[in-house]
């Protein structure tokens, strides 16, 4: 069955203390679909009055939210699960004509995937226990975890409803008010999820506020009314919000992209088979989502004894995607986000031919036909170079892989850290010793070992170096949106005698 | 110094004008990895905290143009031009409500130019 582009109102508006309200200054937004360029709908273009006004309800609200049990708060995410699971394909469609990732992505990867994370932390918050130590006879140390209050969220348009769905359940989960700005190139899914479970949490809980990064994001992130931030982003923007969370002592959490090695040792080639077919997806999975994952596997590391065999066999699966329109459940690869995502990938190709890198597939735009004509298509590109090249040290976010070939171990360690992030990182190889060793000693917050790409919930997610720090997707991100009550107690009716 | 690093084309030159009429005084920063980084970020002046991790690539139009020192070692064997495209793209810099966004157009070196900047 093929899809169509959907239906929406005119336009939206934020959602501020359980109500849809517009903007203070009454100004909205264009916002396109990628696929064709069109309207899809005008969203507020909010600014600090909005901002304010969603942190004074969240403030309101957060005392009683805080004070809620487990129990009911879990009631409430696994409402939210079922309300995205029964309305799937809705949300899949939104999210495709929004973004212009395929539509078969949508509805076997982003929405199930968000349904996932919200019945996860609803269960990680039930089974959950707090610590007690008798630290002497008469002294016990008990200590409680506590919500920190408000938390702003700031979230990037290459998984709108997913990104949504790994930061707002482990912040409610744990008794947290939240104001979360989506991307202003993808505000549809975070909107159609308010429209939809606007009475499932009481007024001021949730607040999802719409606008540009100067205008609306900042006066977020630097906002004395809030408890935390949490970013998922670029470097220079995250120092940014570091910088103004420093002004009120703020903790932050940040994920902040990276340039994700992916290495095949040589045997991977010892037989034809099944691994070995696997083998050659996983090295073609730089063209999932259209490269734009954080983890994009776009670095590839080929041993060089199997260099020449194996690209052979990733060129010829490459060449096999289909590229089309985002609509057909055929499709495998979609549009990129924006013109701008488009016009940055096409000057990154630029600079990889200027410097030497030799294109081994695609290399340029895709034209496709029809209304898709004023779309953002990039074909699946492989270039073939060396690790100082800026195409290997720079993130592309589009589908465009940077090749070379490893000697042996040490060189391909080598050549894998040679990087200034720390994000993701792939190894195959059907040798046991090396499937333990290499991710050790590989500099990344998450090596897949044999696959690549999966992003199961209780497996942490998150950033070494310039990469951010924070763990999500895992119940150790609830630590990250309270702190901890010690109480202190003396069960000893004695004095101590100093006084 | 007869080479410069970096350069800026009239288009974006236009809109950058635009923008010191309106905030004052601005730096550029280049901004690394993820969903909108690999891009020029313009910000007012004062507002991004540097310190000698920052190196200065040059100025455009009067305005510093700055990159952290970690990724200038990848990118120092190359020529920036800051140009401008349409589109939404996120982050704080300042032209992002215009509905335009600073791109990044590279060109490699010459000899010449990299015997004077980078030795």
């Amino acid at each position: 069955m093929d899809y169509k582009k959907p239906k929406f109102k005119e336009k939206y508006e934020n959602f501020i203390g359980g109500k849809f309200v517009p903007p203070v200054g009454n100004e909205y937004f264009e916002n396109n679909s990628p696929i064709d360029n069109t309207l899809i709908a005008k969203y507020p273009r909010s600014q600090k009055d909005d901002i304010d006004h969603a942190v004074i309800a969240a403030n309101k609200a957060k005392e009683a939210w805080g004070n809620t049990s487990a129990a009911e708060r879990a009631s409430l995410l696994n409402k939210v699960a079922d309300i995205i699971e029964a309305n799937l394909e809705e949300f899949a469609l939104v999210e495709t004509c929004d973004n212009g990732k395929p539509i078969r992505e949508t509805l076997n990867a982003d929405i199930p995937l968000s349904v996932d994370h919200w019945r996860y932390f609803a269960s990680a918050i039930r089974a959950e226990e707090s610590s007690m130590s008798e630290l002497d006879i008469h002294t016990v140390s008990l200590n409680l975890k506590e919500p920190l209050g408000v938390i702003g969220q700031i979230i990037p348009w290459n998984f709108p409803l997913l990104m949504l769905s790994w930061k707002l359940p482990p912040a409610l989960a744990t008794g947290n008010c939240v104001i979360l700005k989506p991307a202003e190139q993808t505000p549809s899914t975070a909107t159609l999820l308010v429209e939809k479970i606007a009475d499932v949490f009481p007024p001021g809980v949730v607040n999802i506020l719409h606008g540009f990064g100067p205008e609306a994001g900042k006066p977020l992130a630097s906002h004395s009314g809030i408890d935390k931030i949490a970013f998922t982003g670029e470097t220079t923007t995250g120092q940014l919000i570091m910088q103004y969370a420093s002004k009120n002592l703020n903790p932050v959490t940040m994920e902040l992209g990276g340039k994700s090695p992916n290495i095949f040792f040589n045997s991977v080639m010892d037989a034809d088979d099944a691994f070995l077919d696997k083998a050659i997806e996983g090295a073609v999975l730089f063209a999932f989502n259209q490269g734009e994952v954080c983890t994009c596997p776009s670095r590839l590391l080929v041993q060089e004894d199997i260099y020449d065999a194996f690209m052979a066999r990733v060129i010829e699966r490459t060449e096999a995607i289909i590229q089309d329109n985002p609509y057909d459940v055929n499709t495998m690869v979609g549009a990129q986000a924006s013109n701008d995502q488009y016009e940055k990938i096409l000057s990154y190709l630029e600079i990889g031919k200027e410097e030497g890198a030799k294109v081994l597939s695609g290399g340029a735009a895709s034209h496709l036909d029809g209304d898709l004509a004023n779309g953002f298509y990039i074909q699946p590109t492989i270039l073939e170079g060396h690790n100082k090249m800026r195409v290997f040290q720079e993130e592309i976010f589009g589908p465009v892989v940077a090749v070379t070939k490893f000697k042996d171990e040490a060189e391909a360690l080598e050549i894998a850290n040679d990087t200034l992030y720390g994000l993701g990182a792939g190894v195959w190889s059907r040798d046991a010793h090396q499937l333990y060793q290499i991710p050790r000693a590989i500099k990344a917050g998450r090596v897949w070992v044999n696959c690549y790409h999966a992003y199961p919930a209780h497996a942490p997610f998150g950033g070494y170096k310039k990469s951010g720090f924070g763990r999500e997707t895992h119940l150790m991100m609830m630590n990250h949106y309270r702190q901890t009550k010690n109480m202190l107690i003396s069960y000893d009716k004695n004095k101590l005698g100093f006084f | 110094m007869n080479y410069k690093r970096v350069a800026i084309t009239e288009a974006a030159t236009s809109i950058l004008d635009q923008l010191k009429a309106k905030y004052g005084d601005l730096i550029f920063h280049q901004s690394g990895g993820c969903c909108d980084g690999s891009s020029p970020m313009v910000f007012e002046e004062g507002e991004m905290y540097l310190d000698e991790s920052d190196i200065l690539l040059g100025q455009l139009n009067g305005i510093n143009y700055y990159m952290n020192q970690d990724q200038f070692d990848y990118w120092k064997h190359t020529h920036l031009t800051v140009d401008v495209t349409e589109g939404r793209g996120a982050s704080f810099s300042l032209e992002i409500p215009m509905g335009v966004r600073f791109i990044i157009r590279s060109r490699l070196l010459t000899p010449e130019e990299n015997s004077e900047l980078n030795n």
